[in-house]
């Protein structure tokens, strides 16, 4: 074999394992999916294969899942919103704290470190009739009696921040720690305050760094099911959950299929726009 | 003496053959294919060829499971050897969405509710057809329960009944009167005065049958489909959470979240016992229903028939049923059911079962496709 040959091959050899993961875990059940959505559920709940739209047409034609998947995009966007304003204030403290920044690092994984639902259903023992806070405020007086806190969308989202602000923390810290200080030093020598140093030096700077956040607190507060599930009143399902009915409860898995290759779709479209206009490099960098 | 060696080590040789230039490229990758390929293929029926060593059991969880562990299955491990490991689910629902996911034998014996999920399940073609002889314990099973399941089934069994309990009305004393709920009855889930402090399970049977106890309907014949959907939104919006398991109902009502929601009889009890002052009662028509443990085609019979009839034994099912406070499928015109049992919520000292009202199979099955997708809309504000 020619020297050219092996060196045209060599990539591929390396990317093999990689690309053979991809295909199985990803491609090959995105395929199943794909094709399920074309199918039927018979009325005992046995799937009938073919191709049949009649799934397609109603998940795009049917209002319900287009309410339920505008609020779910809406109350995703509150959380990234949110997470945003609370995660940069976090990340610029780590990002400027000096000698203890591999400590804070710690303490913001400390949560991944305790399964995801048990998080979530901690809320119900803070903000419960007889939890932490309502016994709190009826111990010092300040109400009479217990407010009802739980089970509506702000809990919804108060659970989603709790899960999503470490990942958009990591993601601005990245990128602030990238800034070099000179630069803000530099600004105020030329007369910035620090304020407008900041303003018009380090958050532009970080800002690829902040949309990599939001584009992951995005993306996984639109996808979740289990947080609406537990701290969620009867109204406040998320499209996931929309799904899940679908295939867990009606056992129609092709209307599920179609249910989440949608969501799937809108989700993916919203990176394509992220990746055309900001990268996926700042993002990797996050995750990494 | 010849030596057993396991398949990573004969992986291992082969790749340092082909390492070392003894065996070409495609050799190698063919021979690796055709390992793969055999190990796939074998694999799924390995299982009917091993011995018995464990039976998979899937049930309702909390109190129910830790009753089954305790009184039935660790017992029954150490008299036979037979493993038995036991999950826990939701629902049948969410249970059956696991069963078609998964390899034939994979799950063997279900804590099924109800006769309309024996039917469903037999429908999907996933029953089986036990040997009765295997079973001798059957005999003191109230014979009434049996016979529901053989008319599904043709005749034969893929269950055994183990126990029965109500879906009826609980209620936290410190808020609402026994007097209030024996006035309201049904009704009080939808009662305006009890805004925000009202539960449900989020379970589309349920929900439609206190809707219909609620519009003055035979819950196993509704006319007026729309006015108990009504029923059902005016529940939704006055409800403060739909529960999803037997333990979040308890933790609500516990916890005083909610002060009324219908409920499972044994479930209420447990709360009684630990000193909630929770009432319960069962409105006219209330949801009866009778649980059996269904063995799922492709199971392992002979060790499934043998924990079966373990689990039937007089001490067994009593224990068993003392635990979970669902009284058993045991004939107490047969059996002498002991002191707590009779105390059950539920419980029929005569073993006819006339005074509960069970759901007609044929008629929720029939609705299910309809009504589980419907009110998986109005749950959402529909």
């Amino acid at each position: 074999m020619s020297v050219e040959a092996r060196e045209a091959r060599q990539p591929w050899i390396l990317l093999a394992p990689a690309l053979s993961a991809v295909t199985l875990l990803l491609f090959v059940p995105l395929v199943f999916i794909v094709v399920y959505s074309f199918w039927l559920r018979s009325a005992t709940g046995a799937d009938l294969p073919g191709f049949h739209l009649d799934n397609w047409r109603e998940a795009l034609t049917d209002r319900f899942y287009r309410d339920i998947l505008i609020s779910t995009l809406r109350i995703a966007a509150i959380t990234t919103l949110v997470c945003a304003l609370m995660g940069y204030p976090a990340a610029y403290f780590i990002a400027r704290s000096r000698g203890n920044k591999m400590i804070l690092l710690l303490l913001l994984m400390l949560p991944f470190w305790i399964s995801y639902i048990i998080r979530t259903m901690s809320w119900i023992n803070i903000l419960g009739v007889s939890g932490a806070l309502n016994t709190l405020l009826l111990g010092i007086g300040v109400i009479s009696e217990p407010l009802n806190m739980l089970y509506n969308e702000a809990t919804v989202i108060l659970g989603l921040v709790h899960f999503l602000l470490p990942f958009m923390v990591l993601n601005v810290f990245v990128s602030l720690d990238g800034i070099d200080t000179n630069l803000e030093d530099a600004a105020n020598s030329l007369g910035a305050t620090r304020w407008q140093a900041f303003l018009q030096v380090t958050l532009p700077l970080s800002l690829p760094g902040l949309a990599a956040g939001g584009l992951l607190c995005f993306v996984l507060g639109a996808g979740t099911y289990i947080t609406p599930l537990v701290l969620g009143g009867p109204r406040d399902a998320m499209f996931a959950n929309l799904v899940f009915e679908a295939i867990i409860t009606q056992l129609n898995w092709p209307l599920g299929s179609a249910l989440s290759l949608m969501l799937l779709v809108v989700l993916g479209v919203l990176v394509m726009i992220y990746n055309r206009y900001l990268g996926m490099a700042q993002l990797m960098k996050g995750l990494g | 003496m010849t030596r057993k060696i396991d398949n990573t080590t004969r992986y291992e040789r082969l790749r340092e053959r082909y390492m070392n230039g003894g065996l070409e490229r495609r050799q190698f990758l063919g021979l690796l294919g055709a390992a793969g390929a055999a190990y796939g293929l074998v694999t799924p029926y390995r299982a009917l060829a091993q011995t018995v060593s464990q039976v998979r059991f899937d049930g309702w969880g909390g109190v129910v499971s830790e009753a089954l562990r305790e009184n039935a299955f660790d017992p029954f491990t150490a008299k036979t050897g037979i493993e038995v490991v036991d999950g826990t689910f939701g629902g049948a629902d969410e249970y059956l969405s696991r069963i078609k996911a998964s390899q034939p034998g994979e799950f063997n014996i279900a804590h099924l509710s109800g006769v309309f999920d024996y039917a469903r399940y037999h429908n999907l073609g996933l029953s089986s057809e036990l040997n009765e002889d295997n079973i001798p314990n059957l005999k003191f099973v109230i014979p009434k329960l049996t016979e529901v399941f053989r008319k599904v089934t043709n005749g034969t069994l893929s269950c055994v009944p183990y126990d029965y309990g109500t879906t009826g009305l609980a209620y936290n004393r410190a808020y609402i009167s026994d007097a209030e709920m024996q006035e309201k009855g049904a009704r009080i889930l939808i009662d305006e005065a009890h805004k925000g402090k009202i539960g449900g399970w989020s379970d589309w049977r349920t929900r439609m049958w206190y809707a219909a106890l609620q519009t003055d309907q035979d819950p196993n014949g509704i006319t007026d489909e729309e006015a108990a959907w009504d029923a059902v939104r005016q529940h939704r919006d006055l409800a403060l959470k739909y529960w999803n398991s037997g333990a979040e109902l308890m933790s609500l009502l516990a916890e005083e979240e909610i002060h009324v929601t219908e409920g499972w009889s044994g479930r209420i009890f447990a709360l009684q016992e630990q000193g909630h002052d929770i009432g319960y009662m069962d409105p006219p028509n209330g949801f009866g229903w009778q649980e059996c443990m269904f063995v799922i085609k492709g199971s392992p019979m002979e060790a499934c028939e043998e924990l079966l009839n373990f689990m039937l034994a007089p001490e067994t099912a009593i224990a068993v049923a003392e635990g979970q406070n669902y009284p058993p499928a045991l004939d107490p015109q047969q059996i002498d059911l002991g002191a707590k049992i009779p105390t059950l919520p539920a419980f029929d000292p005569s073993g006819t079962l006339d005074g509960l009202t069970f759901a007609d199979p044929a008629y929720w099955n029939g609705r299910e496709a309809d009504w589980s997708k419907t009110f998986g809309r109005v749950q959402k504000g529909y």
